[in-house]
């Protein structure tokens, strides 16, 4: 059957065919969609793990256990995920295992723009790399042969535009693959050296195996051209960017296995024209490899290393004529994304201004307290790094900045890896004030259950962490909860709470307001009769509030009736 | 046929996704190949977010670049306005009168350009300006807006309005269906 499918999504259907038997993955953009719509197939066991290291060690347990296996992530995911990568290289798989990670060029969504491929080349695995969604759904079905054949886990690496680009792609049924069966042998899955010894050389000849089939794969393929004036090789999605170049004129090489890559190929490629170019986006990896086979190309010194490609931007470095643009000369004013009307983490963050805290931020739909006018964030750098980071700060400043410094995290960022951190708190003794913002779903990515929900994958009822105790257990003794929509007694709380001489938890706790279950109140009114047009209201950096005719006005639209800027009108001009 | 481009333009949380998705549906049904490009995440926070729909014989790429879009379809004035550099010469953009301010005009940062319609149309651009909010109102649902922009597409595009009800019927839920075929309606037959 033909379907228009994301690619997302396309790889879920391939994992799906090829026998998939649990998935378990940590949501993170441009990769969260794999998981989402294989949790839709009941005959297979899905979860959201609590982070990808975990995930990922799930996945590896379940190939042990016999059941194909799958783990999906965003590229910074991997970073977590590092460390059972690297060993799952050495002690192989019982049923196929396959690493998705989903690279984002240009950064639609992400803090870095790092490159997969390296931790491929690195841990010495395989890697696919589909460059539409009917190659997504073949790759990811083949992934589980080609895992069991090598005795290794598989990478697949998707990036943004493929991830999240809909093509058509051809269904068909679920191939049932009978469980394999366990058996205990210490020299294949016991990692102490004198085992990883006797492995590792195992794992380089694997690679070699693997490579003399990346020269012979179905995943790699050259396309003729009509002259041989020069020749491309390429992947993923600039494969794509190619074809809208140069359509069937110039010979390509096109890879989809992009570790090992196949040497043979290439040379026999780059013998059969006059000059090699290499066009790949983020680093020069095929590049690199073609100059270690003696094949002198052009690639990065034309090609930035940096951001996305285009059809315009290949067309550009050959010469090819540019499409007629118009553009307007008056300024279009920026449109930058924002906390929407009625998100809870806004009084918070008015607060922490307010009182000029030094606010050490983490990764979640809260960033967005960094924008103007609130201004709130003083840094952000990872997952869970704003509570240890806090207490590296408290500690290097012999706390004397501990009454006005906090960290800020969401309720799934700290379950993923804000509690090994708290546990620092506790342990090193810093008098440090942590701010959980507790909006009970996994907001950023669309809205995934995290443990702290009480609801699995599926929307069932599932074990539900109580942070209060899981603090207070870690030994923190002042934990508080508060309502952020409450801005006097959430301030008097993060007063209190910066002034006492100990470590504490501030629970701020309402769910994000785009959940269907949060009921929306009427939106509030200006009496423009009140209103003293001495803009308080604006301070906050509501979307529903702006200024027209020298007086707010409130967008009926889009307020959801929160009460926040009520609060802070002096003048009672604004009505719930 | 050579490949046709859509981009469909607004504010993050005005339903360009749906838009995309009933034209997906549209196109693959007439057999069409086709490459729809969503970007999801951080921006859709209120931020300035792009559809890009492409369908012809054999599609490669999946996204649109400047000078290639023969529609843009704007949910938002303003945005019709940031986007205008990549419609082809000849090109249509239809847009939602809608005002949405963003950050830096809420904060008094920057202006909001009253007259950037008229300015697009001084640069020669084909402009179909439509108050698809109020339409959608009168529908019942400020969220319609999206099909009654499709609607105002449609009567610019060769494929007959019965096979975009027909596609309608197959993207969204069916409790919908009759409020989003009179938003449709009003939109094709303005």
């Amino acid at each position: 059957m033909k379907k228009l499918m994301i690619g997302n999504e396309a790889l879920a259907r391939g994992f799906y065919e090829g026998g998939i038997g649990v998935v378990s993955s940590y949501p993170g953009t441009p990769s969260t969609e794999i998981t989402e719509f294989l949790a839709k197939y009941d005959d297979i066991y899905s979860e959201w793990a609590p982070n990808e290291k975990v995930a990922a060690e799930v996945a590896f347990g379940a190939s042990l256990g016999g059941k194909r296996s799958v783990c999906c992530m965003k590229h910074v995911g991997l970073n977590v995920a590092a460390d059972p990568l690297f060993t799952m290289s050495y002690t192989g798989v019982n049923a196929g295992l396959v690493i998705c990670v989903a690279d984002d060029p240009a950064m639609h969504s992400s803090q870095n723009e790092q490159d997969s491929r390296h931790y491929a080349i690195a841990a010495k695995l395989p890697m696919l790399e589909p460059a539409d969604s009917g190659e997504a759904l073949e790759f990811a079905k083949a992934s589980f042969e080609l895992s069991e054949k090598y005795d290794t886990p598989v990478l697949v690496r998707m990036c943004t535009r493929i991830a999240h680009s809909q093509s058509i792609v051809e269904t068909s049924d679920r191939v049932e693959v009978a469980d394999k069966q366990y058996v205990k042998d210490a020299a294949k899955y016991i990692m102490v050296p004198a085992n990883a010894k006797v492995k590792h050389p195992i794992v380089e000849k694997r690679m070699q195996e693997i490579a003399e089939f990346s020269d012979n794969c179905p995943f790699n393929r050259i396309e003729e051209g009509k002259s041989n004036e020069f020749g491309i090789i390429t992947g993923g999605v600039c494969y794509q960017y190619v074809k809208e170049v140069f359509g069937d004129s110039v010979p390509v090489l096109k890879i989809g296995m992009v570790n090992p890559l196949p040497a043979n190929m290439i040379k026999d490629f780059a013998s059969s024209v006059k000059r090699v170019v290499v066009i790949e986006e983020l680093d020069g990896i095929i590049e690199t490899f073609c100059r270690t086979l003696g094949i002198e190309v052009d690639g990065k010194n034309i090609f930035s290393p940096i951001g996305e490609f285009s059809q315009s931007i290949i067309a550009d470095a050959f010469g090819v004529a540019k499409k007629e643009t118009t553009a307007l000369e008056t300024a279009v004013p920026v449109r930058p994304p924002m906390m929407c009307a009625g998100c809870p983490h806004r009084g918070i963050y008015y607060i922490l201004s307010k009182l000029k805290a030094t606010v050490i931020g983490d990764i979640g739909c809260y960033t967005l307290g960094a924008q103007p006018p609130l201004c709130a964030v003083d840094t952000t750098l990872c997952m869970g790094a704003s509570v240890s980071g806090l207490h590296g700060f408290n500690k290097a400043t012999n706390d004397a900045f501990s009454n006005k410094s906090v960290a800020v995290i969401g309720d799934s960022t700290f379950m993923h890896s804000g509690i090994t951190g708290l546990v620092d708190i506790a342990y090193n003794g810093s008098n440090s004030t942590v701010i959980i913002l507790d909006n009970s779903i996994t907001g950023m990515t669309g809205h995934q259950q995290n443990p702290t929900t009480g609801f699995n994958i599926k929307g069932d009822p599932a074990g539900k962490i109580n942070l209060e105790a899981l603090c207070r257990s870690i030994g923190i003794n002042r934990v508080v909860v508060v309502d952020p929509y409450d801005l006097k007694e959430s301030e008097r709380v993060i007063k209190e709470e910066l002034a006492a001489a100990e470590p504490s938890v501030i629970i701020s706790r309402r769910p994000c307001v785009l959940l269907k279950t949060v009921k929306k109140n009427p939106s509030a009114k200006i009496d423009a009769d009140k209103c003293r047009s001495c803009r308080k209201c604006m301070t906050l950096g509501c979307p529903a509030i702006s200024f027209k005719n020298g007086k707010a006005v409130i967008d009926s639209t889009l307020c959801v009736g929160c009460g926040v800027c009520e609060q802070l009108c002096a003048f009672g001009a604004i009505e719930g | 046929m050579n490949t046709k481009s859509i981009m469909i333009v607004g504010v993050g949380g005005q339903g360009s996704l749906l838009a995309s998705k009933l034209l997906g549906n549209l196109l693959t049904a007439n057999g069409y190949d086709v490459k729809v490009s969503e970007v999801h995440g951080m921006s859709q926070r209120g931020g300035s977010v792009v559809t890009y729909v492409r369908f012809g014989d054999k599609v490669y790429s999946p996204i649109i670049d400047k000078g290639e879009a023969d529609f843009i379809v704007s949910f938002e004035k303003l945005e019709s306005a940031r986007y205008v550099e990549y419609l082809k010469t000849g090109g249509t953009i239809i847009t939602n009168t809608q005002q949405i301010d963003p950050m830096p005009v809420i904060t008094g940062k920057a202006e909001y350009p009253e007259d950037v319609l008229d300015e697009l149309k001084a640069l020669g651009c084909n402009v179909v300006s439509v108050d698809a909010l109020k339409l959608a109102e009168q529908v019942g649902s400020s969220k319609a807006v999206n099909i009654v922009l499709m609607g105002v597409l449609a009567k610019r595009f060769d494929i007959d309005a019965d096979k975009w009800i027909e596609a309608l019927k197959g993207t969204v839920a069916q409790k919908f269906f009759d409020m989003n075929k009179k938003a449709f309606e009003l939109g094709y037959n303005l």
